[in-house]
């Protein structure tokens, strides 16, 4: 397999090289933060004055936590370190939980973001001659604007036709001959879905491969895509906080995540006690940035649920790859008293065949008891008519299910298109249990 | 001969028999017979209709998840101990029925019964043997 870079050096960089760049820049990082309301105090708590109290990586763990309500708290410029003049982009959270969170990008913050993309695009194997088809939101959301530059970089062909407007969409796939989309994946298996619904042969599209992204999936979703729309879909790893996407992605091999760690730290701490767990163990993804000036961000808590790889890829980088997301500390649901992540579910459900291509979780209660219902649209070319089948699916989506979470769900047939459709981040748990 | 049924899935959701049958209706399609399976939480339509090749595609144009399954249709005298007449000799020949429904047709004497046979073709022969003759494409189409 060939394995193409756009950074070989870097990317390819001995460990105790690459921890001292790490060394250097956390150093740099610590006096970014510093001239920060938020971070002066905060490093001044712990002892931190100035970029020489960091003698090694490991006292990074001097560093206190930072966490989404800090940034909520120090809205709007609590964690800016340059002056206005300086910053020449804004990005910012969706903000539907209440107050935004902010994030500024001076002009060098946004070529090393920039730089950091064009890698990620390479690592898949797209290249200049390729179509790029960006259908993530433009806008405050940091996906899509994101790509769009690193792909500009690479020296792709750019559509910016941002999310939304399936019909256009697959017009525009064919206009353009189209070869690679960056989507979320739940519109991609939308799409999949609107090109089956008119009747349209794959064979009139060009695609090769999907960057897939802005939400958590299981890997039987992966292959679900990959079987039905025949392309490779590559999976990618971001958050605003820490620059957007960019900060983990799949090389060509398609085996979990490289974090770039030239560009981030990444540790693995146990959500509980806040201790580092050892590589390999699962635990919530914390991480520093070191290449954003305007907002600096140390050691920001994710929420993210995953696992460090200790075997190196066998693409020769010597990022280490982060597993795919298994959950989020704050989407984990509590169904009769047992913990159920969505992921959990979706693992099960999405390696059935006859399931099409959306489902939604809901979890209510009846009387006194929590119940969870699944609900699945079925795959239209596997229906032949047989009641007695559907009811062996349905039982047997029960069981699958079952068998991972332990908990017996009601699991309802839908006719495919009767869920609602999500042209970006779907949302796919509905939980109308009362607060307590 | 063969004819074709029409299984359509329906899933829980108030009017959605309505809509299928209104959508035919609109588009001239006529429904010769019809029956619904259901379970505690989907329903499958099965119908024979007059433009079955027709029926279907409209369907599927309007989102509805539709399939064709072979049946065999036989005509009997609308008297006591028609339907019994024809089960007797699946019964002593071990024919082995999936699912039957049947339907009176007016301006006539007969009844016709759709039958979906574990295997069709065993089916077919028994009722030959018997000299019972079976609805063909063409019968059904004319009704």
């Amino acid at each position: 397999m060939e394995v193409p870079f756009w950074n070989k050096e870097i990317e390819t960089l001995d460990r105790s090289s690459l921890e001292k760049i790490q060394l250097e820049r956390l150093r740099e990082a610590i006096g970014w933060s510093l001239k920060t309301p938020f971070y002066s105090k905060k490093l001044a708590q712990a002892g931190i004055g100035s970029p020489d109290d960091i003698k090694g990586l490991e006292d990074l763990r001097r560093v206190p936590f930072t966490v989404k309500d800090d940034l909520r708290r120090s809205f709007p410029k609590g964690h800016l370190s340059v002056e206005m003049t300086d910053v020449v982009r804004v990005h910012s959270s969706s903000g539907t939980t209440g107050i935004p969170t902010v994030i500024y990008y001076s002009r060098e913050d946004l070529e090393r973001w920039t730089d950091l993309l064009a890698r990620c695009i390479v690592a898949t194997g797209a290249a200049p001659r390729d179509i790029f088809q960006n259908m993530m939101t433009y806008g405050l959301f940091t996906g899509g604007l994101g790509l769009h530059y690193g792909a500009e970089r690479v020296g792709m062909t750019v559509i910016p036709i941002s999310g939304g407007n399936t019909k256009r969409q697959i017009q525009v796939m064919k206009d353009f001959q189209t070869t690679v989309l960056h989507i979320t994946p739940s519109y991609l298996l939308h799409i999949h879905s609107q090109l089956q619904a008119d009747g349209i042969d794959r064979a009139s599209l060009s695609l090769d491969r999907a960057l897939i992204g802005a939400e958590p999936h299981s890997e039987n979703t992966r292959r679900k895509i990959e079987e039905l729309l025949q392309i490779q879909a590559f999976n990618s790893y971001g958050l605003s906080e820490l620059n957007g996407p960019g900060v983990a992605f799949e090389c060509v091999c398609r085996q979990d995540m490289h974090v770039w760690e030239d560009a981030y730290i990444v540790e693995i701490i146990d959500p509980e006690t806040g201790e580092n767990v050892e590589d390999g163990q699962e635990g919530e993804v914390v991480l520093t940035n070191l290449i954003r000036q305007a907002a600096p961000i140390l050691r920001y808590r994710t929420r993210d649920l995953a696992f460090l790889h200790t075997e190196p890829c066998a693409c020769g980088r010597t990022h280490r790859r982060l597993s795919r997301i298994r959950g989020r500390t704050d989407d984990m649901l509590i169904i009769g008293g047992v913990n159920v992540f969505p992921s959990q579910i979706e693992e099960k459900i999405m390696k059935i065949p006859e399931v099409a291509t959306n489902y939604q979780i809901h979890v209510d209660k009846k009387g006194a008891l929590d119940r969870l219902i699944i609900k699945v649209e079925i795959y239209p070319k596997l229906f032949l008519g047989e009641a007695s089948k559907l009811d062996a699916l349905r039982q047997h989506i029960k069981e699958e299910v079952r068998s991972s979470i332990v908990i017996n769900p009601v699991v309802e047939l839908h006719e495919p298109g009767s869920l609602p459709v999500f042209e970006g981040k779907a949302k796919r748990v509905v939980d109308t249990r009362p607060q307590e | 001969m063969k004819i074709t049924q029409i299984s359509v899935f329906l899933e829980n959701r108030k009017g959605r028999l309505h809509e299928v049958c209104s959508l035919l209706g609109d588009n001239g399609i006529n429904i010769r017979a019809l029956t619904v399976a259901e379970t505690e939480s989907f329903g499958v339509l099965r119908i024979v209709v007059d433009k079955s090749d027709e029926a279907v595609a409209l369907l599927r144009e309007n989102g509805f998840v539709a399939n064709f399954t072979d049946v065999v249709a036989i005509e009997v005298g609308d008297r006591p101990g028609g339907l019994a007449a024809v089960l007797k000799i699946f019964a002593t020949n071990d024919v082995n029925i999936e699912y039957m429904y049947a339907f009176v047709e007016k301006h006539s004497d007969k009844a016709l019964l759709v039958f979906r046979f574990e295997d069709a073709d065993f089916a077919q022969q028994v009722l030959a043997r018997h000299s019972i003759s079976v609805v063909t494409r063409k019968e059904i189409e004319g009704l």
